[in-house]
């Protein structure tokens, strides 16, 4: 018993001392349980169905911010992986007969190949260059995916694909355990050492080789990791839809990533999620204005912009948190003297 | 030798139209190091302007072209001066805003004109026959006058005062600000330019072109592989990659099986294949790394 009360005591004091004292936190924590325990309250389908698909894109936005935000490599061609993860699962489904358990991580790994397929010849390029190039891949892909329909599906896509799961409340568990998984992960790497590379890459590449570390051999790590990610979100997307078809592989859906992303604010990991969280609802709210629907969402993606340019969960933890200017420490906006090392806010 | 003419004109026309997109595009990413998605919108834009005013105003064709490349100039100024200008210092921010303006434009023109395919009246009608082949004077006529802009723009690029502004304000920012060069005004001037081309490319390609709301996607794709292939901020550069990919699409679309579906594919798999051998582009100078 007395085991029990010792890590009681243990984990009340670390709600106590490290989270409850700073609201980002509180609300990561607020975010994990609300999400998790949401079936209990509610089984809509239409709201489960929505928050289904918004974990998936939120596992997307999250993976190109490692990939973009973090390292630098600006992608436009995110719905590759997206799509290949898709149509990988989907054919590996429906030909070979694997279920989705298995399926998803396969799909994740054709992805990894994309990855370093398409990361080998961006390698020497940088910045615009490679922006504009990687734009190219999904094209092409998708004229292959038109040009073989016997395969792909053409037109139509693959569809009669296996079901995520046999009831919504279970897919929606799957989607969004995957989903806080997957970005816990994520979060983590970027936290790493790996991560700090990744981000001085983004930073000076030059100073980095300098440094004596191989910039290429993360580069593609980066590009691997990203597509692994990607992809596991494109494979859980045919899975819960049924079908893996050539919208997954358009030019839209690569920008739709981009918007996600930099609205949340980059190299964060927890804005590309939030963005997510937060536009995707809102597109779906916005269906009561069926032919302004598309209009609205870049009115306000245009509007917040102006005034956020650092994207919108960037600035909104800026508002409530400081740094203390002597221990870097962050606190909460009101007080007067940093919480740590007491030294007075300015 | 019918189908050798199909290509040729096809290629040209393309061509043009991709030399024309793509040099508008280098400049205004030279100067302000804008990457302006919504760059074929404004062409879009212009497209619809055109049809607007002359089937719904009566206007001759040639006034609704000066028309809509005013208004379209205009337009693209006024969404510079409100949306990118505030945020210019936050890259990231400005290319989405270019891409919401884009999506803005695509639907309120679908919106206004609905979703449905229109066309519009040809310049001078009538048509050439060479070798069992029909030329439309058009295509002669939207090929000649995509050359005599390129003509104007090299001469006011290289020969004038404002070009040597805008080209050294394009190679070092800073420096350029210290000799004197109103940098903003610069950008501002070269956004107007560079507008302005996008809205003439609409102008004399929509005789020949179906118009819809989604019409901007892809040249938009194409221009963006053109100005990497001739490399960043090279006008020889883009005119040549321009008439190269424009030129293998025609052949993809003419020769191959399912050619419609996989001209995009091959002009953008030459295009990485040339940055393979050459990583800035064909003509491209390798920018000095900014830090």
């Amino acid at each position: 018993m007395g085991f029990i009360f010792f890590y009681l005591r243990k984990l009340i004091s670390i709600i106590k001392n490290e989270v409850l004292v700073l609201p980002s936190r509180v609300v990561v924590a607020v975010f994990f349980i609300g999400l998790l325990l949401l079936p209990l309250f509610t089984e809509d389908p239409y709201l489960l169905r929505i928050l289904t698909l918004t974990s998936i894109f939120a596992i997307l936005a999250a993976s190109w911010d490692l990939l973009s935000g973090f390292t630098g490599q600006m992608n436009f061609g995110h719905a590759l992986f997206f799509g290949v993860g898709a149509y990988g699962a989907a054919m590996l489904n429906k030909f070979a007969g694997i279920p989705p358990w298995g399926t998803i991580p396969l799909g994740g790994l054709t992805a990894v190949m994309a990855g370093l397929i398409i990361g080998i010849p961006c390698l020497r390029l940088r910045g615009t260059y490679l922006a504009l190039t990687t734009l190219a891949f999904p094209i092409i892909l998708m004229g292959l995916v038109f040009a073989f329909p016997d395969f792909t599906g053409g037109e139509l896509g693959i569809s009669g694909i296996a079901r995520l799961a046999r009831s919504r409340v279970a897919s929606y568990y799957i989607a969004v355990i995957v989903m806080l998984g997957l970005c816990t992960i994520m979060w983590k790497i970027t936290d790493s050492n790996t991560g700090i590379i990744f981000h001085a890459i983004r930073e000076d590449e030059l100073a980095v080789r300098a440094a004596g570390i191989n910039t290429t051999r993360y580069k593609l790590l980066a590009f691997s990791l990203s597509g692994f990610f990607a992809g596991i979100s494109g494979g859980l997307f045919a899975h819960f839809m049924r079908i893996a078809g050539p919208s997954t592989l358009e030019v839209s859906m690569s920008f739709q990533v981009v918007i996600w992303a930099i609205f949340g604010g980059i190299a964060t990991i927890y804005g590309p999620i939030g963005a997510v969280f937060v536009l995707f609802p809102l597109m779906e709210i916005l269906r009561f204005w069926q032919d302004y629907r598309i209009l609205m969402f870049a009115c306000i993606v245009l509007l917040i912009l102006l005034y956020m340019p650092d994207g919108l969960f960037r600035w909104l933890r800026d508002k409530v948190e400081k740094e203390c200017p002597r221990c870097k420490i962050r606190n909460v906006a009101m007080r007067h003297t940093c919480r740590i090392c007491t030294a007075p806010m300015d | 030798m019918a189908l050798l003419i199909d290509i040729i004109m096809s290629g040209l026309i393309s061509g043009s139209m991709f030399a024309l997109l793509a040099i508008g595009f280098s400049l205004i990413f030279g100067v302000a190091r804008i990457v302006n998605i919504a760059h074929t919108a404004f062409y879009m834009v212009a497209a619809y302007c055109i049809y607007f005013t002359t089937h719904k105003m009566g206007l001759h064709p040639i006034w609704s072209m000066m028309a809509a490349i005013v208004l379209v100039t205009l337009l693209g100024l006024i969404s510079y001066k409100l949306f990118i200008n505030p945020i210019r210092e936050h890259h990231g921010a400005v290319l989405i805003a270019t891409i919401a303006l884009a999506m803005a434009f695509q639907e309120v023109m679908g919106l206004i004109f609905t979703g449905s395919y229109l066309s519009v009246p040809k310049l001078i009608k009538g048509y050439h026959v060479i070798l069992g082949v029909k030329v439309f004077y058009q295509q002669l006529l939207t090929f000649g006058a995509a050359l005599l802009i390129l003509a104007g723009l090299w001469v006011l690029l290289m020969k004038t005062k404002l070009g040597l502004a805008v080209r050294s304000t394009a190679q070092d920012r800073e420096v350029a600000n210290l000799m004197g060069i109103n940098e903003a005004r610069v950008a501002m001037i070269t956004m107007g330019l560079s507008v302005g081309l996008a809205a003439f490319t609409g102008a004399v390609v929509v005789p020949l072109a179906v118009l819809e709301p989604h019409m901007w996607m892809h040249p938009l794709i194409m221009m963006m592989a053109v100005v990497v292939l001739g490399g960043l901020g090279s006008l020889k550069g883009s005119f040549l990659g321009a008439y190269i990919l424009g030129f293998a699409e025609a052949l993809v679309v003419f020769l191959a099986p399912m050619g419609a579906f996989l001209k995009g594919s091959v002009a953008l798999s030459i295009m990485i294949l040339v940055l393979l051998v050459r990583p800035e582009g064909l003509f491209g100078i390798s920018f000095e790394e900014e830090r």
